[in-house]
């Protein structure tokens, strides 16, 4: 065990993946030399060589669907989106390709690609860097969905998904890199997906988030217990498909109040799946209304203070729980 | 109404004339041409059939139908060693028949049947034969280009032998994402070939009012690729065209650009035979002048190879192929409810090595 960064952890995983299989390759823009745009990639590039790291142009739908192809025949490739944000330019490949190939081949065909990299708000780069596109992605069965919260589980899921046989994406929170946290060294040590984690016990309120909202969620319980007497469960879901509803479930039916809180968009978002399912398969169990907090519904705003404002924040969190309790 | 343009840019490297001496077909055994030939006969036999069934409404969706253009599938195909690999669009009937998959389980796919070769979920613009090096028919125009070029990567990271062939119409040519491939492919030194079956229209829209520039293949210079031109409605000439690149691609990682000049009678898709963005005569001189099968059969008459009898004994096997298929799909079953979540996901194909939890699938 040491206590390293999210960033770290990540960089972790990748090397004993690579390490461990010669058709996993990293690619992406400036991943090689420049060490990607958040130095995730530092020292693969000195340790792997350049067949094994590999630097695209930029041309993310050419070069995702590239990866997808060679998935097809047997690489394993980890691809790198600068920012999540582009996986626009590069949808068709996503979605038409990687999402739909096992299955229009009647499950000839396998798809072992993982995509990656910086996702979220919160960093002042404006709406066009700063999509959570996580309820886009798991909408479309074939796909694996991964939002990993602190270092240990940023490495445990990489080394999962990079083993899995299908589609995988991995959204990392820009603003988690840094964050430190206790990481095995054991290169086995492989996370499943699909199972979440208590990451706080509670008895009267259940918050269910993922990502960065999960940190704000354990400060905001902390908040609740020590002012307002108030005992919060935090559930980090951690992959959103596969989906791990049952300790969503066993939790609503201890606490009895549910807050989803996410770094999403209000619509159609992953929170929205996760109220219907709570009221259809625990609705007995509720003593109120499901409540939700989301990033407010608008395009990522620039300034500064006010991005705060738009996302959760531990504050919101704290308001929106309050308001669970009543 | 536009007349179909032929390429515009000077071939770099034509073949007309030398086709049927280039090595490739001089090598040929009468068996094998004889192959070739039927093998033209029963793509446009089998979707002619599936044209009828169609018509009677037991296929569903689209059916692109590759009628006309078959010496660019079976010219290209048959020059396939067993390390080569193949991806194409949604007109891929031709392709799919070309590597040699079985025309029952074609068939039963296009009536949506369990016994199909996607099992009923991928539909006529969805074959896949892995175990052929056939990596598929694909239904977004331009985007199955950056996955050959992926199949071309593998090779080439695997360090195994090889090339990929990237089929694409002349309407794709446009989309980013074929430009894209084009940069990777270049300068990655990748062995793909991307192959245009430059039909002269994508839809209603001929050639020349959706390319600027001096020809498709051309472009290829710009990125300092390899590129040439054929004239796709001879399969000798095809084959004489392709080995040249293919053996580039093969052995040296070079990539190329060819542009087959090949045309289609019937209308873009069955659902959409509407033709009245090109002319009856113009169908009816390429029909009566550059028909690839007809143009085939008179060399090999020429050449001693076919006869008569022999042409009339491949044609009513061919009809009789394509009425089993039919015959075989119309009794297989359709796949049930059950099956709709099957094929999703490895994992829950493999439940008995499923490493994640949680739920997968929703209601
Ligand atoms: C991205 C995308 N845009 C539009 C379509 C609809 N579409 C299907 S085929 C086609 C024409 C393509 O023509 P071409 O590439 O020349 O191929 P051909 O049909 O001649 O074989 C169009 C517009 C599509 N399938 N995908």
């Amino acid at each position: 065990m040491a206590v390293i960064s999210y960033r770290e952890a990540i960089r972790a995983a990748l090397a004993e993946e690579l390490t461990r299989d010669e058709n996993v390759v990293l690619m992406g823009e400036e991943v090689a030399n420049f060490h990607g745009a958040y130095k995730v990639s530092e020292g693969l590039l000195e340790k792997f060589g350049p067949d094994r790291i590999v630097d695209t142009p930029i041309s993310e739908a050419g070069f995702i669907g590239m990866g997808v192809g060679a998935s097809m025949l047997g690489v394993r490739p980890v691809m790198e989106l600068m920012f999540w944000s582009f996986y626009s330019v590069a949808f068709d490949q996503i979605l038409n390709n990687a999402a739909n190939v096992r299955y229009m081949s009647g499950g000839l065909i396998n798809c072992p690609i993982v995509i990656r990299g910086p996702a979220n708000g919160g960093t002042n780069v404006g709406a066009t860097h700063s999509h959570t596109p996580e309820n886009v992605l798991a909408n479309h069965p074939g796909v694996k969905v991964i939002v990993p919260a602190t270092a240990a589980d940023a490495k445990g899921l990489l080394k999962s998904a990079i083993r899995d046989n299908d589609p995988c994406f991995f959204l990392e929170n820009t603003i988690l890199y840094g964050e430190k946290g206790e990481v095995s060294d054991d290169p086995e040590l492989l996370i499943p997906l699909g199972v979440a984690d208590v990451k706080r016990q509670g008895t009267d309120l259940t918050i269910v988030t993922y990502g960065r909202c999960v940190l704000h969620s354990l400060v905001a319980a902390d908040i609740l217990e020590k002012e307002h007497d108030v005992s919060v469960e935090v559930i980090d879901l951690r992959t959103i498909r596969p989906l791990d509803i049952d300790t969503v479930l066993a939790s609503v039916k201890k606490t009895h109040r549910v807050l989803i809180v996410e770094e999403q968009k209000p619509f159609a978002s992953v929170g929205s799946q996760l109220a219907y399912m709570i009221q259809r398969e625990a609705f007995d169990e509720l003593d109120g209304p499901i409540h939700r907090l989301a990033t407010i519904d608008a395009p990522a705003i620039y300034s500064p203070p006010v991005e705060v404002e738009q996302l959760p924040n531990p504050q919101r969190v704290l308001k929106a729980a309050l308001a669970a309790v009543e | 109404m536009s007349k179909k343009a032929a390429p515009t840019a000077e071939p770099k490297a034509s073949c007309a004339g030398l086709s049927a001496a280039a090595p490739i077909n001089a090598s040929l055994t009468k068996e094998e041409k004889i192959e070739l030939h039927r093998k033209m006969v029963r793509i446009r036999r089998f979707e002619e059939r599936s044209l009828r069934a169609y018509l009677s409404k037991k296929i569903g969706g689209f059916l692109h139908l590759y009628i006309g253009q078959e010496a660019v599938a079976v010219g290209c195909c048959t020059l396939m060693g067993k390390d080569d690999h193949v991806i194409t669009a949604y007109r891929d009937h031709g392709h799919a028949m070309a590597v040699g998959m079985d025309t029952k389980a074609l068939m039963a796919e296009l009536y949506g049947k369990i016994t199909g070769c996607s099992k009923g979920k991928g539909g006529s613009m969805h074959y896949f034969a892995p175990s052929l090096n056939y990596w598929g028919g694909h239904g977004i125009v331009g985007g199955q280009i950056p996955l050959g070029t992926g199949l071309a990567y593998a090779l080439k990271y695997k360090k195994l032998k090889g090339a990929a062939m990237a089929f694409m119409g002349d309407g794709a040519v446009n989309q980013g994402a074929v430009h894209e491939a084009y940069n990777l492919a270049a300068l990655w030194n990748l062995p793909v070939i991307f192959v245009i079956e430059n039909n002269g229209y994508s839809m209603g829209t001929s050639q020349e009012r959706s390319s600027a520039g001096p020809g498709l293949a051309k472009r290829a210079e710009a990125y300092g690729m390899n590129w040439g031109t054929c004239f796709g409605h001879d399969v000798y000439e095809v084959r004489a065209t392709m080995d040249k690149f293919l053996t580039l691609a093969r052995e040296k990682n070079q990539p190329s650009v060819v542009e087959i000049d090949t045309y289609r009678y019937r209308g873009h898709s069955v659902a959409d035979p509407d033709q009245t963005y090109r002319t009856r005569e113009e169908i009816e001189e390429y029909r009566n002048t550059k028909d690839p099968i007809q143009l085939f059969q008179k060399t090999l008459l020429a050449e001693g190879v076919l006869t008569e009898a022999l042409i009339e004994q491949i044609d009513t096997e061919a009809k009789a192929e394509a009425d089993l298929a039919a015959d075989f799909a119309e009794a297989s079953p359709f796949p049930t409810t059950d099956d709709i979540q099957k094929d999703v996901y490895w994992e829950t194909d493999n439940p008995e090595k499923r490493t994640s939890k949680g739920r997968i699938f929703f209601d």
